[in-house]
């Protein structure tokens, strides 16, 4: 379970993110959408401390991960993320990538953790690309590599930073195809993204940011029937 | 014309054994320089300034100064202050790797700085410790860009180790010098040496390639 209280974030003399409370049930899919530059990310980056909260606190199973003297390396061992860039590493083969982090940070033998590289990519449907390099593979391809890297550390949640803005239209289906399958494990999920279908499909809740405030939250069915606010009325007008 | 090159055939394996000489201490000058490079690099990146500001007052002192200067101090003038007689070698090979690795600082910092903030990223989402996250995933992407300009580095320094020689340390220059001086003629000796100091940096410039290409792999 996540729970952020009054989570606030400063960049300089811009508040991007404003006393953020929410609570995210383990097995939920949360789907964060609003305007850009809204604070959604920011929002996403502070969950597994890629940022540093200002203000507030967020609890992860209990723990309260916004104190100075947590480990950031252990909290993040738990939370897998999956970015808008894919970031993959590119002088290493795909199974490289799924298999380092498992190595290096979880210590598993080399043999284990290919056995399960594979598997993963298998079940991303990769399995004919292990061996290749990411520059090789198309930005699907790539985007799929990169959430069975991120599910190789077996994580207890996994946050999508816009996993499919930077990808051809065409290439958009297969990493939601991916990531509702992820859903239907019971996988919790926070995304961020600016697939409204994908949000009213797969999600449980909606978490509406606008100028770093949660204006709404609530089902889909709810929300994008019967926005509360003007602001996600406007917003969904313009993106529906 | 008056090149003469009968007499300088007996005197051609004393002038080989220099590039023995010379590879020795600039291979470990190289290595000294990469090692050292690399950490004051590192320090050049931290947050902690205190480390900072002293890899840039170290890159500064030894890039504004001369080399054959670091060189002399390291030779005539420490023995004075500590009473230890340094070797010509142990000299040469503090001189051009301490030397050395200002430069090669410079050279990895912007390697690093110039691999996407991607990867920094992605490696502490997946729990990776920095010492790891730097060791795998940044140096190697670093280095594979900045390789030419690493060879550069490299293919300086095995020219400019002919400075030794004013130490009186026998690698190729010397040698050429010392047979120059016993025949009254130098063209021909200076030629071979020259010849010779080209096939170094052809054979380095070769291997650099090699290496580019290796690297090159994932792309």
């Amino acid at each position: 379970m996540i729970k952020t209280t009054e989570l606030t974030k400063v960049f300089g003399e811009n508040t991007v993110l404003k006393n953020i409370s929410t609570t995210i049930k383990p097995g939920e899919v949360v789907a964060v959408i609003g305007p850009s530059g809204s604070g959604k990310s920011t929002f996403l980056r502070c969950l597994n401390l890629l940022e540093e909260p200002s203000a507030g606190d967020i609890e992860i199973d209990g723990k309260v991960i916004t104190t100075p003297k947590v480990n950031k390396l252990e909290v993040r061992k738990n939370i897998g993320m999956v970015f808008q860039h894919f970031h993959l590493f590119p002088h290493m083969t795909v199974l490289d990538n799924v298999t380092y982090a498992p190595i290096k940070v979880k210590k598993f033998s080399k043999e284990a953790a290919e056995e399960m590289g594979k598997e993963l990519l298998a079940k991303v449907g990769l399995s004919d690309k292990v061996e290749a390099y990411p520059n090789r593979l198309s930005g699907g391809q790539k985007q799929r590599v990169a959430i069975a890297r991120a599910l190789a550390m077996d994580p207890e949640v996994m946050l999508f930073d816009e996993p499919t803005s930077a990808l051809d239209p065409e290439m958009v289906k297969e990493v939601l195809d991916v990531m509702k399958d992820l859903a239907q494990t019971g996988m919790t999920m926070v995304v961020v993204t600016h697939e409204m279908n994908f949000a009213k499909e797969v999600a449980d809740r909606i978490l509406f940011l606008d100028n770093g405030v949660l204006m709404e939250e609530g089902e889909p069915s709810t929300f994008f029937a019967k926005p509360k606010t003007q602001r996600a009325k406007d917003f969904l007008d313009k993106v529906l | 014309m008056n090149l003469d090159f009968s007499q300088i055939v007996p005197y051609i394996p004393f002038i080989l054994k220099g590039i023995g000489a010379t590879l020795q201490f600039v291979s470990v000058s190289i290595i000294i320089g990469l090692f050292l490079g690399i950490i004051l690099a590192l320090f050049k990146i931290m947050k902690k300034p205190i480390l900072r500001w002293f890899a840039d007052a170290y890159t500064s002192i030894f890039r504004g100064t001369p080399l054959i200067l670091q060189l002399w101090i390291i030779y005539f003038a420490v023995p004075q202050l500590s009473g230890y007689d340094i070797s010509a070698f142990l000299s040469a090979v503090l001189a051009f790797g301490l030397n050395s690795a200002a430069y090669v600082s410079e050279i990895i910092r912007a390697g690093i700085l110039a691999v996407d903030k991607g990867q920094t990223e992605a490696a502490e989402a997946l729990g990776v410790p920095y010492k790891s996250m730097m060791a795998n995933i940044i140096l190697p992407q670093a280095i594979k860009n900045i390789l030419p300009a690493l060879m550069n580095e490299f293919i300086t320094l095995t020219k400019e180790s002919a400075l030794v020689a004013t130490i009186g340390y026998l690698d190729l220059m010397r040698r050429a010098q010392i047979v120059g001086a016993d025949l009254y003629r130098n063209f021909e000796p200076l030629l071979i040496a020259g010849v010779i100091y080209w096939v170094m940096v052809f054979v380095l410039t070769k291997i650099g390639r090699m290496l580019e290409r290796r690297l090159r792999k994932s792309d």
